[in-house]
């Protein structure tokens, strides 16, 4: 009976996710559309969409957590879609502070992926050691997916500041390139975000740290997941420090964000390799 | 009502003509009173700008006024050296060029803002004089409608046709807000100063003047409320600059990239803007190159202004296709409203005989059943609706036909409806 009403509970939350997904596939429409053409009123439509992709998401998620009754078990096994969540939020807090959607060509093809990945997952899976400590565990991800999320956006903003620098070196702007934000709005969008998502990257991997010597006595370095975490973390580093020293923008910052941002992509998947931070069920 | 318009442009008339006809400011609200005064004109409006001077009127009881009378008595002006320069329109058409007017597709420069505010004025002075009321009032509220409509949906007015202003533009895409940024002017120019003036006027802070000749600088830094800075000492001090204007008379590039190269260390990166308008060219294209330098020059900003104007056009040719279609909407509109007090006074006066009659003869046929009573309500009802049943559609469908006017005379005058039919009129056209 318990069983059972949980099973259906997955499938609410699972269905609220799909209804995220769909009004997301309304954005990540537009996404594609906008690099063609604009249109005012798609744009509108489009953050319409995304607002009520965000509640559904939202109600998902806490479904989620109402269905596992822990926090954690709720943040682990709906990664994608937690991280997707955040993605979206910080998009939304970009536009209300810079009112400009364009961001969302990258934004919502990710958010969408993500959105696809939990929403099309077939099976709930399991896996917790024993014995954690829920409260850094809590911590722990929630800082990283911040910091992911500020990640992704930072990355989406150094990939505009290109289009935007090419489109006004080659002195040509039509369609989209004509409504890109201006290249120094762009360029504070992208360092803001690394600003605020590096110090939340660094927490995040202390918690883990402190959760890993907790759980596991020590802090494996040899295990993958850990070390393209401290990969990743390490080009932020370098990211911060030289847009902060040398103000790099443009071309050279793009390279190190599209490290960080493959190395974060490369880190996340570890999850389906890494000896013991596996959360999928083997 | 019927709406007339006549008035000059500057495609009608040279700004001899026009300055002769325009009308200041502070005699404009008695113009307009004189004009309602004038014979057979119900209310006025009076638009003058430097481009046009237009007079817009709802002629009485449908009738055609004399406007041009109007301007002969208002300006003292010989009638046959007027006419030459003079444009008429009537109903449909003063409607349409009103809104185009509006929609600026009749400016000089084709979606240019300005107009609409000063049609707004005009209306505004009109109004506060009695001289625009119900029936000019929907109109010019209509032409309102139909501009902000034609600068939401098209986007005639929505980019740069001057040099000055297209780098304005460039300076936003590249910097968004210009407050606080600083400007530097290379060499002077009449080009360059406008430029320069444009951005000062989008809110950039501060200015620095160079020049060969100390003493020009000084005096252009004076005009510009900047800072005159020696030639010699113009690669140190540019890098302070976010944008950078030049237009000397060197024969070879002042700028060039290992400059660029200087400049970048020494801002950390942040982007500069080089506006080059001198011809043999003051900034080696090279500089472009470099990540963060953005320099255009005067092909470059011509072209943007020439594509600006191509565009334009283009989408001049869709605001257009909204006017017609406004124009066509507005005809319906006051149209149907002509007939609609018309086929109330009717009814009303039908009913008004058929209750009269059922009270005469109620005393001759003495108590009557309720059913009785019903049936002679029902037969009365039945007589009078089929009765109006014809008037009424003709009506109706008169109301999409330009020859509304005599359908709605001839039933008036065939029901004896004429003084309730034109209050209810008035009634209407004011509560609208």
């Amino acid at each position: 009976m318990c069983l059972g009403r949980r099973l259906l509970n997955y499938t609410m939350a699972i269905f609220w996710l799909r209804v995220a997904l769909a009004l997301y596939g309304v954005g990540l429409l537009y996404a594609l559309v906008a690099l063609t053409r604009t249109s005012d009123l798609f744009n509108r439509v489009a953050l319409h969409a995304a607002y009520l992709g965000m509640m559904f998401h939202l109600v998902s998620l806490t479904e989620g957590v109402l269905l596992t009754g822990h926090v954690t078990m709720a943040m682990v096994h709906n990664s994608e879609s937690l991280l997707a969540f955040l993605i979206m939020a910080v998009f939304m807090i970009t536009y209300l502070m810079y009112q400009t959607t364009s961001p969302g060509i990258i934004v919502f093809p990710i958010v969408f992926l993500l959105t696809f990945m939990a929403a099309t997952r077939q099976q709930p899976f399991l896996l917790m050691s024993p014995g954690m400590r829920t409260s850094w565990l809590i911590a722990h991800i929630s800082l990283i997916f911040t910091g992911y999320a500020a990640l992704v956006l930072s990355f989406c903003a150094s990939l505009l500041y290109l289009i935007q620098q090419h489109s006004l070196k080659t002195k040509r702007a039509s369609g989209i390139l004509s409504r890109l934000p201006a290249l120094e709005d762009i360029d504070q969008i992208g360092y803001r975000s690394l600003l605020i998502g590096f110090p939340f990257m660094t927490l995040g991997l202390v918690a883990g740290s402190v959760v890993a010597e907790s759980t596991y006595g020590r802090v494996d370095f040899q295990d993958p997941k850990i070390l393209l975490s401290l990969l990743m973390w390490a080009v932020y580093l370098v990211m911060v420090y030289t847009r902060w020293i040398a103000g790099w923008r443009g071309r050279k910052a793009a390279v190190l964000a599209s490290v960080a941002f493959a190395a974060a992509v490369v880190a996340w998947a570890a999850n389906y390799f890494s000896t013991i931070h596996r959360f999928a069920s083997s | 009502m019927r709406f007339q318009l006549i008035g000059v442009n500057h495609n009608t008339a040279p700004v001899e003509v026009r300055e002769r006809l325009s009308i200041p400011e502070s005699r404009l609200p008695e113009a307009c009173k004189r004009l309602t005064e004038h014979p057979g004109i119900e209310e006025g409006m009076i638009l003058s700008t430097c481009n046009r001077v237009e007079i817009l009127a709802n002629t009485k009881n449908g009738a055609p006024a004399d406007l041009r009378g109007f301007l002969q008595n208002y300006f003292h002006l010989d009638a046959a050296e007027l006419e030459r320069h003079l444009y008429e329109y009537t109903e449909q058409e003063a409607v349409r060029h009103l809104f185009r007017v509006a929609a600026s597709l009749d400016s000089m420069v084709v979606g240019e803002p300005q107009i609409l505010g000063q049609v707004k004025e005009a209306y505004a002075t009109a109004r506060a004089v009695g001289a625009v009321r119900a029936q000019l009032d929907q109109l010019v509220t209509r032409a309102f409608a139909v501009a902000k409509r034609v600068r939401t949906e098209t986007a005639v007015g929505s980019s740069s046709v001057s040099i000055a202003s297209v780098a304005v533009d460039l300076a936003k895409k590249i910097f968004g807000n210009l407050a606080g940024k600083q400007v530097y002017l290379v060499g002077a120019g009449k080009m360059s100063e406008l430029a320069a003036r444009h951005l000062m006027a989008h809110g950039c802070a501060s200015i620095f003047v160079a020049n060969r000749t100390y003493d020009r600088a000084v005096s252009l830094a004076y005009k510009f409320k900047g800072q005159a800075i020696h030639f010699e000492d113009l690669h140190h001090t540019c890098d302070r600059a976010d944008i950078v204007i030049t237009s000397t008379g060197a024969p070879h590039a002042i700028f060039r990239r290992e400059h660029g190269e200087i400049f970048l260390a020494r801002r950390r990166n942040r982007p500069m803007f080089f506006i080059d308008i001198a011809v043999p060219r003051d900034v080696d294209p090279a500089m472009n190159k470099l990540d963060g330098i953005f320099v255009y020059d005067i092909d470059d900003l011509q072209q943007a202004v020439a594509s600006h104007v191509a565009d334009r056009r283009k989408e001049a040719e869709r605001a257009e296709a909204i006017v017609t279609v406004e124009v066509e909407r507005f005809q319906a509109r006051i149209q149907t409203l002509d007939v609609v007090p018309t086929i109330v006074s009717l009814q009303d006066h039908l009913e008004t005989i058929r209750q009269a009659e059922i009270d005469r003869v109620r005393g001759r046929l003495g108590r009557m059943t309720p059913d009785q009573e019903m049936a002679v309500e029902a037969l009365t009802r039945g007589i009078v609706n089929k009765i109006m049943h014809t008037p009424i559609s003709t009506l109706k469908s008169a109301a999409r036909d330009p020859e509304a006017t005599t359908v709605i005379d001839l039933v008036r005058r065939l029901f004896n409806l004429q003084e309730k039919g034109v209050a209810k009129a008035g009634d209407s056209g004011e509560s609208n």
